[in-house]
């Protein structure tokens, strides 16, 4: 994206640029919404809590004096006569991230001003993120039917479970709450509130295509951390 | 000048170059400032009793909202405080209180004053009536949101106090709530009670981030014409900088909250080792208390500069504004606060050098520790610099002002005591650490709250608090808590350690039976000299002398307003334009000794004021 336009600001390149901007008046990120700004600042704050249980999960793993579970084993899929190992992470893992793609094309239909096209896609988000979740759901009745619990599991460290259900259960509500949100938007964008710049339910304040940028960078965020939560749990 | 405006490198808050004299108003560009760059707010104004003030969106509101909320479980604190120290000076008398009681109190005591009064006040209080008004817009840049982490922190406080009525209590684990004994039968309210806590936590953290969003948000993009954040009172920097520190330091609490909620519900081992109990081994193991301890100090020390910083912020405005002299250093106190900022997140586990570590990492985080004294004393001698040859009022305000730099310097000094690995290792768990973490955030905070009061309550009701009774609360409250904490280092150096119901008949203790008592006695007095203010606030709101614009003859712009009280929107219909940093006090040449933020360059041109 080009420089937004400012009256009387004149944008430099580089960290001289970035440091005018910063001294400057008004704004710091110049011509970035509110909303975006305040979610990115929420998403470094996101990332703190995340960080905080994976370094915890490193911790207790290391410190339980009981052998961790094998990953690929527990994991695994018996499909076919065949053990495949991590078939459904694999899955899960490019649903979700394909819904990554159909995001940002929502974000570019919407700031295109294309109703109908931005508001499929948001769709198609929401139901990767939907088929995420169910498979997760799969995911632990799979696993809580094997005898894995919060406290205890056959495979070995109690912390295993714990710290699998947290996280992942965590991770999940994350997930959730976005998919409620993308439905939603996208019952928004069809409806051409946006389009209107119609007031919003709750906050009364007016509707924006932004607010899709906005719920994108959410929703990019959370599969970040899956990247981050596939590679501790399944990988290490 | 034109050219100074459009090229933005060239705005420094403090340069020696004066701008150059001429007739006043012949040089039309010297007062170009460049045009709004986002459109004016839109704001929902409320019509109803319910919408305007239960659940309002204004601001000033929401922050007056905060300040009563926890100035209410503040009395709470203080009630329990009362508690405590009768237990301590006069067991005899207080024998209606046992051993869980007296843990319970301690516990409940310590949480409510970090968390509850004195995070709450400072940025959901403070932080809510000033950073819009300061910073020239027209409200939070989220009303909504801001409306929501209100009521989060109602319910939040609602959930604390609630464990004060289910069985068994609150928690008594102290104010820290270690596992694994918080979470073990044993512990006063480790049923109900540490669950209750948990939660209150939790639904608090949610609340101050959507509240700490809007304070950063607002600060980075809302604020007015002119107003670069080299030239923001140090108020806003101080709010500002601990909300980042809060954002970046609530998650490790809401994380060891949530992990000690589901070892106690769901019987995970996050913090649980393997325990013996009467003979039994429980079904927890495997688990890290220390983990615990990590995470919690991790939030634990940047919460002391969530109190910290906007403290240091307030005073400096203030200081600044009665003894009619710029603040000495602006960029240096700027930098010195965003400093100690970071460091405050690589100092944590000096609260657990008693823990056992590896003496390497003893070395290392006590160098860190001392290494922030660096920037705090800068600050220090920065007060004392603006107060020197200053014009000083005498009034209550700079009362408290001075209460807080001597308090202040008192902790920090005996800070350098406990940051130090081989010095802490002894006093660990006595009273020293007691009187020095009352002086350093307990007291020296209160007294800049104390302050903000009476410098504010003008511009909040209209009306001045009395400076009679304000100087006896003052007094009272200052020699009073010296009397409580002084005492308290020399018990800790003769070994007395803090959390013990009682010392029974410890012979090598004989001399702090009836040091105990006189602390006893000073702490009542001083706890019932708090309702001196609340007294002075009611008398005063019906009888208080009226305060009209801008009393205190203040340069920054939430004096500034078209109406006083200022109303929803602030600024009426033309937002401020500002011009200059909020210290020209006292500037030679000026017809009178203060220039506000929003007078124009061509006004003051034969002035020696400087260009910032």
């Amino acid at each position: 994206m080009s420089d937004p336009k400012i009256e009387g600001y004149e944008f430099k390149p580089g960290f001289g640029g970035m440091a005018a901007d910063t001294a400057s008046d008004q704004t710091m990120f110049k011509g970035v919404h509110w909303g975006k700004a305040m979610m990115w600042i929420f998403l470094l704050s996101d990332t703190f809590i995340f960080s905080c249980f994976l370094i915890s999960y490193m911790k207790g793993r290391g410190s339980t004096p009981v052998e961790w579970p094998n990953a690929s084993e527990v994991f695994g899929l018996h499909v076919f006569g065949v053990d495949v190992p991590l078939l459904l992470i694999a899955i899960m893992t490019f649903v979700l991230i394909t819904s990554s793609g159909t995001m940002a094309l929502a974000v570019k239909y919407g700031y295109e001003k294309n109703r109908k096209m931005c508001g499929w896609l948001i769709l198609a988000t929401a139901i990767g993120g939907l088929t995420f979740v169910g498979m997760q759901a799969f995911e632990w009745s799979k696993l809580i039917h094997e005898g894995v619990r919060p406290w205890e599991n056959p495979f070995g460290a109690a912390q295993f479970g714990s710290f699998f259900f947290m996280i992942t259960g965590f991770h999940g509500t994350h997930v959730s709450i976005g998919v409620i949100f993308l439905f939603i938007y996208a019952y928004k964008t069809f409806a051409g509130h946006y389009d209107e710049r119609k007031r919003g339910w709750f906050t009364s304040m007016k509707g924006d295509y932004v607010e899709i940028e906005i719920l994108g960078l959410y929703w990019h965020f959370v599969d970040l951390v899956w990247v981050f939560i596939f590679a501790f749990f399944y990988l290490w | 000048m034109t050219e100074d405006f459009k090229d933005n490198k060239v705005i420094h808050a403090q340069s020696s170059e004066t701008i150059p004299g001429g007739a006043g108003g012949s040089v039309p560009d010297l007062d170009y400032v460049r045009p709004a760059e986002v459109s004016d707010q839109d704001l929902y104004h409320g019509h109803s009793f319910i919408t305007k003030w239960v659940f309002c969106q204004d601001a000033k509101v929401i922050g007056i909202q905060y300040f009563c909320l926890a100035t209410f479980t503040g009395i709470i604190g203080l009630i329990l405080s009362w508690l405590m120290r009768l237990q301590l000076g006069f067991p005899e008398a207080a024998g209606f209180m046992t051993a869980e009681h007296y843990y319970q109190f301690v516990t409940m005591h310590g949480m409510i004053m970090v968390v509850y009064f004195l995070t709450a006040l400072f940025l959901g209080g403070f932080g809510n009536y000033l950073i819009p008004l300061m910073v020239g817009a027209r409200d939070m840049v989220f009303p909504y949101l801001n409306m929501v982490s209100f009521w989060s922190f109602f319910v939040a406080v609602l959930v604390l106090l609630a464990s004060f009525f289910v069985p068994g209590g609150p928690t008594g684990s102290g104010w820290t709530l270690y596992p694994p004994q918080a979470i073990l039968e044993g512990t006063p309210g480790s049923g109900m009670g540490i669950i209750l806590m948990c939660v209150s936590l939790i639904l608090f953290v949610a609340g101050f981030t959507m509240g700490g969003l809007n304070y950063l948000i607002t600060v980075l993009q809302a604020r007015t014409r002119g107003m670069t954040l080299m030239r923001m009172p140090l108020t806003v920097w101080g709010i500002f900088t601990a909300t980042v520190l809060a954002m970046l330091a609530f998650p490790a609490l809401l994380v060891g909250s949530l992990m000690m909620m589901l070892d106690k519900l769901l019987g995970t081992s996050f913090f649980m080792p393997t325990i013996l109990k009467a003979g039994e081994v429980l079904e927890y193991g495997g688990g890290s208390p220390i983990l615990f301890q990590h995470l919690f100090w991790f939030f634990g020390h940047p919460e002391v500069y969530i109190v910290a910083l906007p403290a240091f912020g307030i005073i400096s405005d203030l200081i600044s504004v009665h003894s009619r002299k710029n603040i000495f250093g602006y960029r240096m106190m700027v930098w010195a606060i965003v400093g100690i900022g970071a460091l405050s997140f690589f100092v944590w586990a000096h609260h657990m050098y008693v823990s056992g570590m590896n003496p390497w990492f003893g070395f290392f985080f006590a160098t860190t520790t001392l290494i922030i004294a660096v920037p705090t004393a800068m600050k220090v001698y920065n007060w004392i610099l603006t107060l020197w040859r200053g014009n000083i009022r005498m009034n209550t305000v700079m009362l408290w002002c001075l209460g807080f730099i001597v308090t202040f310097v008192n902790g920090g000094i005996t800070g350098i005591f406990l940051g130090n690995v081989s010095v802490d290792v002894p006093l660990s768990d006595t009273y020293f650490v007691i009187a020095h973490f009352h002086m350093v955030m307990g007291i020296a905070p209160l007294m800049v709250i104390m302050g903000a009061v009476y410098h504010w309550f003008p511009l909040v009701t209209g009306k001045f608090l009395s400076e009679k009774l304000g100087k006896w609360h003052f007094w009272t409250t200052f020699l009073g808590a010296y009397s409580i904490y002084f005492p308290m280092h020399y018990l800790g150096f003769i070994g007395v350690p803090r959390r013990y119901f009682e010392m029974y008949d410890s012979p090598y203790m004989t001399s702090a039976v009836g040091m105990n008592e006189f602390i006893s006695l000073a702490a009542f007095l001083v706890g019932a000299a708090q309702f001196i203010l609340i007294f002075n606030i009611i008398k005063s709101l019906k009888t208080g002398k009226v305060a009209g614009k801008n009393p205190w003859q203040a340069n920054s712009l939430e004096w500034l307003t078209p109406t006083v009280p200022p109303e929803h929107g602030n600024w009426g219909d033309r937002l401020p334009v500002v011009h200059r940093w909020a210290y020209d006090y006292s500037v030679p040449g000026a017809k009178e000794d203060f220039i506000t933020q929003t007078t124009a360059p061509s006004e003051v041109a034969d002035t020696k004021v400087e260009k910032t």
